[in-house]
């Protein structure tokens, strides 16, 4: 018996019970599926958070309220109440003073902006002028915020690439009025875009931190009277000098925090290289746990094409009298059989890796989250469909074959 | 052709011993037409799945063609009844959204034919059975006595030594019925077909030139019909 023979004959007993077939492969079309796009996302996240590293200088420091947390261990019990102040940043300029290419301070909250008929809420950034170079940053339009600008404490703000879009649509925003939580600012700039990274400052738009404390963030932004901030970024002028400035900085913070030697830490010091061991850490705990989920359902899947392929061989036991009597063996029921249920699996394999695919790239289209679509994790969720196929084939055309020629054919 | 003797077939149903067969000898040469009569429960049904190796009896000896089928194992007797028999179900038992001449491709796809030569085969075996125009019509199709023709055509592809016919009209009308006797008694008279035919009908059975008679499995009655009905003639002149 042909290969192609039990191929077509799997196909024709699959379209003569073609909803039964679609409900059966269900189970292994989002099995695969979510291995598919699970991989591609994840692949994608970790190319993302690699690139920001590189683009975003690698030699940056972040100061920030909190406990430093291992997100794998579980133990997020994060200190209540724990500020960075702008004293804080104060103090680092001040004490910091080898080794240090750049030293800023932000701070950030959520405020409608209003434009025309254009409202919505989006994230403002009080920043210094050498946010742009810590963070690596390229004007499209216009320019950055200036120390003239904290100075003056004016009223400019420079847009990130999405939002200058939203608000502004093909017209140029530069010297355009802008309202952002009832204060008008000047739109003094825009931003280039990039991209769907982690921090990306498409969606935020950066005001001079002064004026942000003056003018917009009000009480909030205080604490006891002290003006917080949300982090400090240290820009470190060599790898080498990480550790050094790290430490440096740690202590004077903690001096400056009163805490005692024995006290645990209520502020980080992260490189960006701590981050992204953080961000993997994250990113691999998810993986494992969707990869169960999808597991599950793979398992599941199988079971169900079990289920129908042993209904099958009962419903068609008068079949296999007859291939028997008219000299089918055995081994060809059997194989007959094993290679509808592949047939079955390997179909539910092939739409899931579509729709897996399909998934991945409506996340990296809409942006949410970056996708890389590997030739791996097609083949190796083609692979699994292929072993649960053959797996949970094998039962039901065992029984197939091994059905007495005379009593299938008497079946009714 | 065939020789089985003192052919024993012993169920065990609970504490009961059933003898379906209890010692049937006979010999079939090659090329007689040949009725198995007896009623329900008289052991044909068993009689007939040893003859076509579907099934081994439990004592005695059976000879197909010279080879000893006791001695066979499952894959060797799947070969045997491949190429040595051809079988005709009262049900006709032909794969349903399966051509004419797919169902009738078959056999010969066991027995290993491919290509161009099985198809060949298949249409000239349609074409004996008067189906030549039928080839691609499904089953559902198809009407009964075609149905029957199809299987008919499926028995003979493989050219076997022996046409194994269980109630081959017991699901047609009588005129039906009558048109497929007749193209059994042709090809028994043209090609010299060995043909056995399992009946409880002695209408049925009287159109061949030997009835072998079951009761309680064992045979009652072994003689030559010397005079029988051919296929057409009016049931009321008998």
């Amino acid at each position: 018996m042909l290969f192609s023979e039990n191929i077509k004959i799997a196909i024709r007993a699959l379209r003569a019970n073609k909803m039964r077939s679609v409900l059966t492969i269900l189970g292994i079309v989002i099995g695969v599926a979510t291995v598919v796009a699970l991989l591609s996302i994840g692949e994608g996240a970790t190319a993302s958070i690699t690139s920001q590293i590189q683009s975003g200088g690698s030699n940056l420091l972040t100061v920030s309220p909190g406990k430093q947390q291992n997100m794998m261990s579980g133990t997020g019990q994060s200190r209540q109440a724990s500020h960075m102040y702008y004293d804080d940043y104060q103090l680092l300029e001040r004490g910091l003073a080898s080794n240090i290419s750049a030293m800023v301070p932000v701070y950030q909250s959520s405020y409608t902006v209003k434009f025309g008929g254009e409202s919505f809420n989006t994230n403002i950034v009080g920043v210094m002028e050498d946010h742009k170079d810590v963070r690596s940053f390229a004007i499209a339009e216009g320019r950055f915020i200036t120390d003239g600008d904290n100075k003056s404490q004016s009223l400019v703000a420079v847009l990130g690439d999405t939002v200058a879009r939203d608000l502004f649509g093909t017209l140029s925003p530069i010297g355009k009025t802008i309202s952002i939580n009832g204060v008008k600012f000047q739109v003094a700039g825009v931003l280039e875009s990039k991209g769907a990274s982690l921090g990306s400052p498409d969606d935020n738009i950066f005001i001079p931190i002064e004026t942000g404390y003056a003018k917009l963030f009000g009480e909030t932004a205080l604490y006891n009277g002290r003006k917080t901030v949300n982090n400090i970024l240290i820009s470190v002028e060599t790898t080498s000098a990480m550790d050094t400035v790290s430490a440096q900085a740690e202590y004077l913070i903690r001096r400056s925090h009163e805490l005692a030697p024995t006290d645990e830490l209520d502020f980080s010091v992260q490189s960006q290289a701590d981050t992204l061991e953080t961000l993997n850490s994250v990113t691999q705990t998810l993986t494992i746990f969707l990869g169960a989920i999808a597991g599950i359902s793979l398992l599941v899947g199988g079971i169900g094409i079990m289920n129908i392929m042993l209904v099958t061989v009962t419903e068609r036991t008068k079949e296999i009298g007859l291939r028997k009597a008219v000299g089918a063996t055995k081994n060809q029921i059997l194989t007959q059989f094993l290679i509808e249920t592949v047939t079955l699996s390997l179909l539910g394999g092939i739409l899931g890796i579509l729709l897996g695919v399909g998934i991945a790239l409506f996340f990296s289209v809409t942006g949410l989250i970056g996708s890389v679509i590997t030739a791996n994790s097609i083949l190796l969720a083609f692979f699994f469909a292929l072993v649960i196929g053959v797996f949970f084939g094998l039962y039901p055309a065992f029984r197939a074959a091994n059905l007495h020629p005379m009593v299938a054919l008497r079946y009714e | 052709m065939i020789h089985a003797e003192e052919l024993m077939k012993v169920y065990q149903m609970g504490d009961n011993e059933v003898r379906a067969l209890d010692g049937a000898s006979f010999t079939i040469e090659k090329g007689e037409m040949v009725s198995i009569m007896g009623p329900s429960g008289s052991g044909k049904s068993t009689l007939m799945s040893i003859i076509g190796c579907l099934d081994a009896p439990t004592g005695g000896k059976y000879l197909l063609d010279g080879v000893a089928v006791e001695n066979l194992d499952e894959t060797q007797l799947a070969e045997v009844r491949g190429r040595k028999i051809g079988f005709i179900f009262q049900q006709f038992n032909l794969l349903a959204r399966t051509s004419a001449l797919e169902n009738v491709m078959l056999p010969l796809t066991y027995a290993g034919v491919t290509g161009k030569e099985r198809e060949a085969r298949a249409m000239k075996a349609l074409e004996r059975v008067g189906l030549g125009d039928r080839t691609h019509h499904a089953p559902s199709e198809l009407s009964g006595g075609q149905q029957q023709r199809v299987a008919i055509a499926r028995a003979l592809v493989n050219e076997p030594a022996i046409l194994l016919a269980d109630e081959p009209t017991g699901a047609l009308d009588s005129k039906t019925g009558v048109e497929i006797m007749d193209l059994f008694q042709s090809l028994h008279r043209e090609s010299g077909q060995t043909v056995i035919l399992v009946t409880h009908d002695a209408y049925v059975a009287r159109h061949t030139e030997r009835i072998i008679r079951l009761s309680d499995g064992a045979i009652v009655s072994d003689e030559a019909n010397l005079n029988p009905i051919k296929a057409g003639t009016p049931r009321a002149e008998e």
